[in-house]
């Protein structure tokens, strides 16, 4: 009983929270422009559905085709760091540099010199997103138990049968934690980067939408746009959480 | 079989491990190194096992007996098996890293489990195995590819009494029928009364032989409950007293 209700708890909340929310708006009677109801935004969803699922494609294909560059990329960067100390020493401060520097501020440029839209958004969300899979793949490898390494070792293993059989199912947990982050990351990225590309006059996903309805103060449409974004990220943690726990348990339970 | 000649191990920071261990460990011996914590015990199996070089001083194998890639068994503290892999594919590991398909290990794998008597859980993942049973699947896997020589790091220091007791009497079985030469690092003086049939006292670090204590109390089932174990405990505890300062 007690879970049952723990499990319903969101729901419910969210249910309270968007009545709440709606009466207020009746109650106060607050303009449309100002703060739709949720109402409104089911309306306006449902008016100019076709458009805003266009839209989410749109941004979704970017997030996804960053998310498997970054994944790949990650692993690639994170390998290499544990091969040689000198490609740590080399590439670490660079990662960590693309990292802190705000995508926004560079995405800009990398519209102008990438040609391909669809390209240049892909590079701006893969810049946000490869670090935590670079950094937690690199954590994994590194936290491989070194009794085990001995082992191998003690056993004449090579370098490929150590990598293949003992570092990389290690980090396997790792890079999966990291795969999780970069997911909502990218979705962040591909955002960022549809928002200068959508100021430039590129159409495409959910934040030029987004765009659009502020400069025509559709503000219902604006918040159905934001709303389907939310349920993308909240898709893309789920799914990805789902992912962890279905190859870790057929992995470590099978 | 091998001769440690003053060795000595000296770590990058500049701590003096081991200094001018001298000994022979002859086939079929079941050496036991006591000593307390940090006196350099394990340092010593690591150098045994070369997964460390020696500061100064050798160890000579005698001809022919140089040991090859799996010829040393080496058991940790800890288990340390694959979490992700079953008893039995954690048996096979030391076979299949020298390209033995499973198939081929899969005689030397029940072998090894038999021995162990895990034959009926070669097919269970570790998580679901209790700390006893996942240290003979770690014994198992130093035995599976037939070692020369058996390195053993505190095996049982970390599980209850009970098990300990019927591991030790285990490994005592397995070391009477297949002839292995073990070294066996214990902090436990009774342990190493029952197991071994040579008995190291290590001193504090830097770590010396303080003294070798031969094992002669008969070898029979009920051997704990002998004047003779009494007898070698009380020597080697003296021992231990006169080496180690309390």
């Amino acid at each position: 009983m007690n879970r049952t209700v723990e499990s319903l708890a969101p729901y419910l909340f969210g249910l309270i929270g968007l009545g709440l929310w709606q009466g207020a708006v009746w109650a106060f009677n607050v303009p449309q422009y100002v703060l739709p109801g949720p109402a409104a935004i089911a309306m306006a969803y449902i008016g100019d559905y076709a458009t805003l699922n266009a839209a989410l494609v749109s941004t979704l294909s970017v997030t996804l085709v960053a998310l498997l560059v970054s994944a790949t990329l990650g692993v690639a960067l994170a390998l290499a760091m544990a091969a040689s100390s000198l490609i740590r020493a080399a590439i670490q401060p660079w990662a960590v540099i693309l990292q802190v520097t705000p995508v926004v501020a560079i995405a800009p440029l990398i519209i102008i010199w990438v040609n391909q839209p669809f390209l240049a958004l892909v590079v701006c969300a893969t810049i946000i997103s490869f670090f935590p899979v670079l950094s937690n793949t690199a954590a994994g490898l590194a936290a491989t138990p070194h009794d085990l390494l001995d082992l191998f070792r003690l056993n004449g293993a090579t370098r490929w049968q150590t990598l293949a059989l003992l570092r990389l199912p290690s980090a396997l947990p790792y890079f999966l934690a990291g795969l999780r982050i970069s997911g909502t990351l990218a979705l962040v990225g591909a955002v960022v980067a549809e928002f200068v590309a959508g100021s430039g006059g590129f159409a495409s996903g959910l934040a030029y939408r987004i765009l659009e309805a502020g400069y025509r103060l559709e503000i219902p449409r604006m918040f159905a746009a934001l709303v389907l974004l939310a349920v993308a990220g909240i898709a893309i943690y789920a799914a990805l959480g789902a992912l962890t726990n279905f190859v870790l348990r057929r992995r470590d339970d099978a | 079989m091998l001769k440690i000649d003053s060795v000595s191990k000296r770590f990058d920071n500049g701590t003096l491990a081991l200094d001018d261990i001298s000994l022979r460990i002859e086939a079929g011996d079941f050496v036991a190194l006591l000593g307390p914590s940090g006196c350099g015990k394990s340092t010593l199996l690591r150098l045994l096992a070369g997964l460390d070089e020696p500061s100064d001083g050798r160890i000579t194998w005698d001809a022919g007996q140089r040991p090859g890639p799996g010829d040393i068994g080496f058991v940790f503290q800890d288990a340390t098996l694959l979490p992700w892999a079953s008893a039995a594919d954690n048996v096979w590991l030391p076979l299949r890293l020298r390209g033995k398909t499973k198939s081929e290990a899969s005689g030397a794998i029940a072998s090894a489990l038999a021995q162990v008597e895990l034959t009926d859980f070669s097919g269970s993942r570790p998580r679901s195995l209790s700390g006893g049973m996942k240290m003979r699947v770690s014994i198992a896997r130093a035995l599976v590819s037939n070692p020369v020589l058996l390195l053993m790091d505190e095996p049982f220091a970390a599980l209850d009494e009970f098990t300990r007791h019927k591991l030790q009497e285990d490994l005592r079985k397995l070391w009477r029928v297949s002839g292995k030469t073990i070294v066996f690092v214990t902090h436990s003086i009774y342990e190493a009364a029952f197991l071994a049939t040579r008995i190291l006292v290590m001193s504090p670090r830097p770590g010396r032989i303080g003294a070798e204590i031969a094992n002669t109390v008969p070898d029979i089932a009920d051997r704990r409950n002998t004047p003779a174990y009494f007898n070698l405990v009380k020597q080697v505890t003296a021992a231990f007293r006169a080496i180690v300062p309390s």
